[in-house]
């Protein structure tokens, strides 16, 4: 339950060792970087049309570019290295200036999550309210065990959240884009339920 | 309305009417509720009319720092030349504030309406939206209405038929509190880390993309269209107190509390009223403890003195605290309040963004010192020791992230020093293992 440096952002220490050799298609096999699987780029067809749109709302290429991490994110799951250096070719910046920016937002994954990303709000206002028990039914119930894990199944991976915004409502969770306000511990089965 | 609870005949809920009404939300919904008036209003005015109207009103910020918004618009430098941006400020992330989400989810058409109007006012031909990123009913909702806009012609290249081109874009952030820091914002708009810039120069200066660039709050935005439309003397005619705090306010109102909700009430509200009458008081058996008025970023009130507060940017102060962005978050006889100060210690060191070093270093250590307190090992030097990192998070930074890590830390000492002593003395079991 520690903070402190290592937490804050700027440091990235998030991005732990063992995930950084994962390739994208690579992980379902076992494999930790020995089967990589070839890129394919995020931004073609469709995708690459919406990201030129988006080169007519913002006056730089550079604005385009937390918009265009969530177009990774929202196609992949996550945001691998590849993809970085994918979203750093297309918005003419360098990798390493993509990385900073990557690791500095929370929502963004470094590494892959479960089918269903959950996160609990357990700041103060939840935290007097309950959050902590929302936090170990959700633990227990899917199986992660611990926050930041990835259920055995692969379908949950369960992290607290600072603050979303909905005090009144303790205590929201989000599953993946599913805002979900009032929840108690009694409740967690039949939300989890609905995730496949 | 006290959404999600019925009206409360002591509530004046001028922005919270139609919260809960799912036809709101629409064009013509909003259209059938007077919507647009104000905005086809506008258009027939000068720039400097609207903005003079806002002046008479005495609008104040609604984010948390409470600068006159007439005053804001009038400092954006006049027909320069250069492109000219409005932001607004949906970042919604104080811990205790969830009002802003409620006006997007329930009446868009609010908030596209007086961005619109800032917009004209000010000279901007564009507004970036700038919503968290976890707030996803929001951002679609947020997102249809403004398309059905689009659609309708209120707002894009020709806004009803003017000729002046408003367009409004959704930024979604990712998961970032101090991009509710407005320079901060704006570096996150341009793709950036979300890091606070050194003021000056000013957004009204060199704001967004380097350009003059005005950054209001959604409920400060939402605001003007009533304005606009019965005048800058009938909002300033709103105010039980002080006259320098009009109009009305959203107080969201969570913690332990029978009806938490967002309340709309006129200025200078007694916060009793409040919390005894419109929200149905404590839960059955207990007793109030604290409160902490503005968000978790001010100095916590103990019960006597919210109880003897009157709801408005001075009344606040007058009782050691301020309104903020008015998330009150309310704590009865149970709370720990170590426990939940370390609580929000630990939230400002994960959110500092770490670029200075009295923040970086201060709210980490600040963690640390109350988890040894919270663990049993707490020593009598761990007073003076949180006290100075508190004066050194206090002023000496670009933003006032550190500053709002400190408020409860030192408020939290100054009135509940007994529940520390309870802890270093052993007198209470330890809350956590030892560290």
């Amino acid at each position: 339950m520690s903070s402190g440096a290592a937490g804050q952002r700027g440091v990235g220490a998030e991005v732990s060792g063992s995930h950084r050799g994962v390739p994208e298609h690579g992980s379902a096999h076992g494999g930790h970087g020995t089967e990589t699987a070839p890129y394919e780029r995020v931004f073609q067809g469709e995708r690459l049309n919406r990201l030129q749109q988006l080169f007519t709302v913002y006056p730089t290429k550079q604005a385009c570019l937390l918009p265009a991490l969530w177009m990774v994110q929202e196609a992949r799951g996550w945001i691998s290295e590849p993809a970085i250096g994918e979203v750093a070719e297309v918005l003419g910046l360098t990798p390493a200036y993509v990385k900073g920016v990557v690791t500095f937002y929370t929502m963004y994954h470094t590494h892959p999550v479960g089918r269903h990303f959950i996160q609990v709000c357990t700041t103060t206002p939840c935290n007097i309210c309950g959050a902590d028990d929302v936090v170990k039914a959700l633990l227990e119930q899917t199986g992660c065990g611990e926050l930041g894990a990835t259920s055995p199944d692969g379908r949950f991976t369960v992290m607290e959240v600072e603050c979303l915004g909905a005090c009144g409502f303790p205590t929201p969770i989000l599953v993946g884009d599913d805002f979900i306000e009032d929840v108690t511990p009694e409740k967690v089965p039949g939300i989890l339920q609905r995730y496949e | 309305m006290g959404y999600p609870h019925p009206l409360h005949p002591k509530e004046n809920p001028v922005l919270s009417k139609h919260f809960g009404d799912v036809e709101a939300r629409t064009f013509d919904g909003w259209v059938k509720r007077g919507g647009y008036e104000a905005l086809r209003k506008v258009l027939r005015m000068t720039p400097d009319a609207v903005v003079e109207e806002i002046k008479t009103s005495g609008l104040r910020g609604r984010g948390g720092a409470g600068f006159p918004t007439g005053l804001k618009w009038s400092l954006m430098p006049k027909a320069d030349g250069r492109p000219h941006y409005l932001v607004c400020n949906a970042d919604e992330s104080e811990p205790g504030t969830f009002k802003d989400r409620e006006i997007m989810r329930w009446t868009p058409h609010q908030l596209i309406e007086g961005c619109a109007i800032a917009a004209y006012a000010i000279g901007a031909e564009r507004c970036y939206i700038y919503i968290r990123g976890e707030f996803t009913e929001p951002l679609r909702i947020m997102q249809q209405a403004i398309d059905e806009a689009i659609a309708k012609g209120a707002i894009g290249t020709n806004v009803f038929g003017s000729g002046k081109r408003i367009e409004m874009i959704i930024h979604r952030g990712a998961g970032a509190y101090i991009c509710g820091e407005e320079t901060a914002m704006l570096n996150s708009i341009e793709g950036k880390r979300g890091n606070p810039r050194i003021k000056p120069p000013y957004p009204a200066q060199a704001g967004v993309f380097g350009m003059p660039t005005t950054i209001n709050n959604v409920e400060t935005l939402a605001a003007v269209p009533h304005i606009i439309m019965r005048g800058g003397e009938w909002y300033k005619g709103l105010s039980l107190s002080n006259p320098k705090s009009t109009g009305t306010k959203l107080i969201s109102v969570c913690g332990h509390i029978q009806k938490p909700g967002n309340y709309g009430v006129t200025m200078g509200t007694p916060l009793k009223e409040l919390l005894y009458d419109m929200c149905g008081g404590m839960r059955p058996g207990r007793t109030l403890k604290a409160v902490i008025p503005g968000g978790s970023s001010v100095p916590i009130m103990t019960a006597a003195e919210a109880e003897d507060c009157l709801l408005d940017y001075e009344g606040v102060v007058a009782k050691g605290s301020m309104l903020g962005s008015a998330g009150m978050i309310v704590m009865d006889d149970t709370t720990d309040m170590v426990y939940q100060i370390w609580r929000l210690a630990r939230f400002y060191a994960h959110e500092s963004c770490a670029q200075c070093t009295q923040c970086r270093e201060g709210t980490a250590w600040s963690v640390r010192i109350l988890e040894r307190i919270l663990a049993g090992k707490g020593k009598q030097e761990h007073f003076q020791l949180l006290l100075d990192l508190s004066d050194n998070m206090t002023g000496k930074t670009i933003c006032v992230l550190s500053d709002s890590c400190a408020a409860p830390i030192v408020s939290g000492i100054q009135k509940f020093r007994h529940e520390f002593e309870a802890y270093i003395q052993g007198a209470r079991e330890p809350a956590m293992a030892g560290v």
